[in-house]
């Protein structure tokens, strides 16, 4: 498995222009906000067309320039959790889950939706609109939708920026127990540095369209590749709970 | 007279359904590529549909005939192939009123898919359901109440139809009266009280169907 990506977007005076290949682990990207992180996630999926590189997950090439390849996003087997969930309002939970069921064979889906009720602890609520539901629970949703189809990968796209303090540290164990259960790429979009220097395997410093530095987050915090880097890890002006989490840093 | 009147009602609701029908059709199929596709021509095209609304419907009506009258550059094909022409049939009034009642359909209809939260339909996508399917289950029913309005408003329109449906079905009692022209008839033979009685009904049903319109349009946004 694994996912890597070597990609140029130009978008109205915007250049992206990234490199990075992660294995069956979470990944962070991490960094200020217009740094080309969510537009990342986006051309990894197919919802937005790259002007040059590769897309490769797995054995699968998803996109290349160089090879005329051009999958288009409902073929490509992607999990992706977006910042407002995008839960279709005019579904009850069940029908939300197994609209991610495609391709699934009907006693298979219903085996993985009551599989996922139980693991992601949203039994009781099928039969409700989203609308009726609480936050955590259409958190929980998003993520059966997204990988009741086991996806090669998932993508999140700050799935929990809209939480407030306590739900966002239950959201993140979550996402832990998911990361190991599905032993999959996971790639999540943050500019919350307590997310980044605490949940991933791999950290991916995004500036301005760039890869600046990657590795183990305690690499890239510790002996940050740039001033930009040191700056950004250590001004506070990321995220209001930067200090405590700094506090925390084993330097 | 009695018997008129009650003709004339049921040819007008039948024209009108019966234009609705294509209109639910034509317009969910044009306002779906107007708001969703990229296309050069594709404001010119949206010019093209919406002129019905504006134009006098006699203009309308005009160009109907220069493409579907006997020797119309659609209608002697037609009438070459089949020895039958739409022009003062009840079928024309259809026509007209398709025409005419079309471009609410497609405004509407429009403005409620271009509403629908683009993120939705990315999800759709990115859960493997290809952009047909997407269509189908996430971007009309989400546009429902839009597409009901329109539906209604554009029957409403097509109950209402005069000018156009004149010039093309003409005045023929008994086969192509709608009620409007019915009511024109008898205003000009002098016959208020039958008119009156047909006036009173229309106002009645436009506004019962304005009604009903606002109530889904209400929601929709």
């Amino acid at each position: 498995m694994g996912l890597s990506i070597d990609i140029t977007k130009r978008v109205n005076g915007f250049y992206l222009d990234v490199s990075w290949r992660i294995g069956n682990e979470l990944a962070v990207l991490f960094g200020r906000s217009g740094a080309g992180k969510s537009l990342t996630l986006q051309i990894i999926a197919g919802l937005i067309k790259p002007d040059s590189g590769f897309i490769k997950s797995g054995r699968a090439e998803y996109y290349s320039r160089a090879r005329n390849i051009e999958i288009p996003p409902h073929q490509r087997s992607f999990g992706y959790v977006f910042q407002d969930l995008a839960l279709f309002p005019h579904m009850t939970v069940r029908e939300n889950i197994l609209y991610g069921a495609k391709g699934v064979e009907q006693k298979e889906r219903m085996d993985r939706l009551s599989e996922l009720s139980d693991s992601f602890r949203i039994r009781g609520v099928e039969n409700k609109m989203p609308s009726e539901i609480s936050g955590g629970q259409k958190q929980r949703v998003a993520f059966a939708r997204a990988l009741i189809r086991r996806p090669d990968a998932l993508l999140l796209d700050e799935p929990f920026s809209a939480l407030d303090s306590p739900l966002r540290a239950e959201m993140r164990a979550f996402l832990m127990q998911v990361r190991a259960d599905f032993n999959i790429p996971v790639v999540l979009v943050t500019h919350d540095v307590y997310e980044a220097y605490t949940m991933p395997d791999t950290l991916i410093f995004y500036s301005s369209g760039r890869v600046v530095q990657s590795g183990p987050p305690s690499e890239v915090f510790g002996i940050p590749a740039t001033e930009e880097v040191a700056k950004l890890v250590s001004s506070g002006d990321i995220d209001p709970g930067l200090n405590a989490a700094l506090r925390e840093l084993p330097l | 007279m009695e018997s008129s009147a009650f003709f004339s009602m049921r040819l007008s609701l039948q024209v009108a359904a019966t234009a609705t029908i294509f209109i639910i059709i034509v317009g969910i199929a044009v306002a779906y590529f107007l708001a969703r596709k990229n296309f050069r021509g594709k404001e010119a095209l949206d010019v093209l549909f919406t002129l019905p609304l504006v134009l006098p419907p006699t203009v309308t009506g005009y160009y109907l005939i220069i493409a579907f009258g006997r020797n119309g550059f659609i209608g002697k094909y037609i009438y070459d192939l089949t020895g039958w022409s739409v022009m003062f049939t009840w079928y024309a009034a259809v026509l007209a009123s398709f025409v005419v009642a079309l471009p609410l359909m497609i405004k509407t209809t429009r403005a409620a898919i271009e509403s629908v939260d683009r993120n939705l339909i990315n999800a759709s996508y990115t859960l493997g359901h290809s952009e047909f399917e997407t269509a189908v289950r996430v971007i009309l029913p989400l546009a429902k109440k839009g597409i009901i309005a329109g539906a209604v408003l554009s029957f409403a329109r097509a109950l209402g139809e005069f000018g156009a449906t004149l010039m093309l079905a003409g005045n023929l009692p008994g086969k192509t009266d709608t009620m409007p022209i019915a009511i024109y008839s008898l205003a000009a033979g002098g016959d208020w009280e039958q008119a009156s009685g047909m006036v009173l009904m229309l106002t009645v049903m436009a506004a019962l169907f304005l009604y009903l319109a606002n109530r889904y349009s209400g929601k929709v946004v």
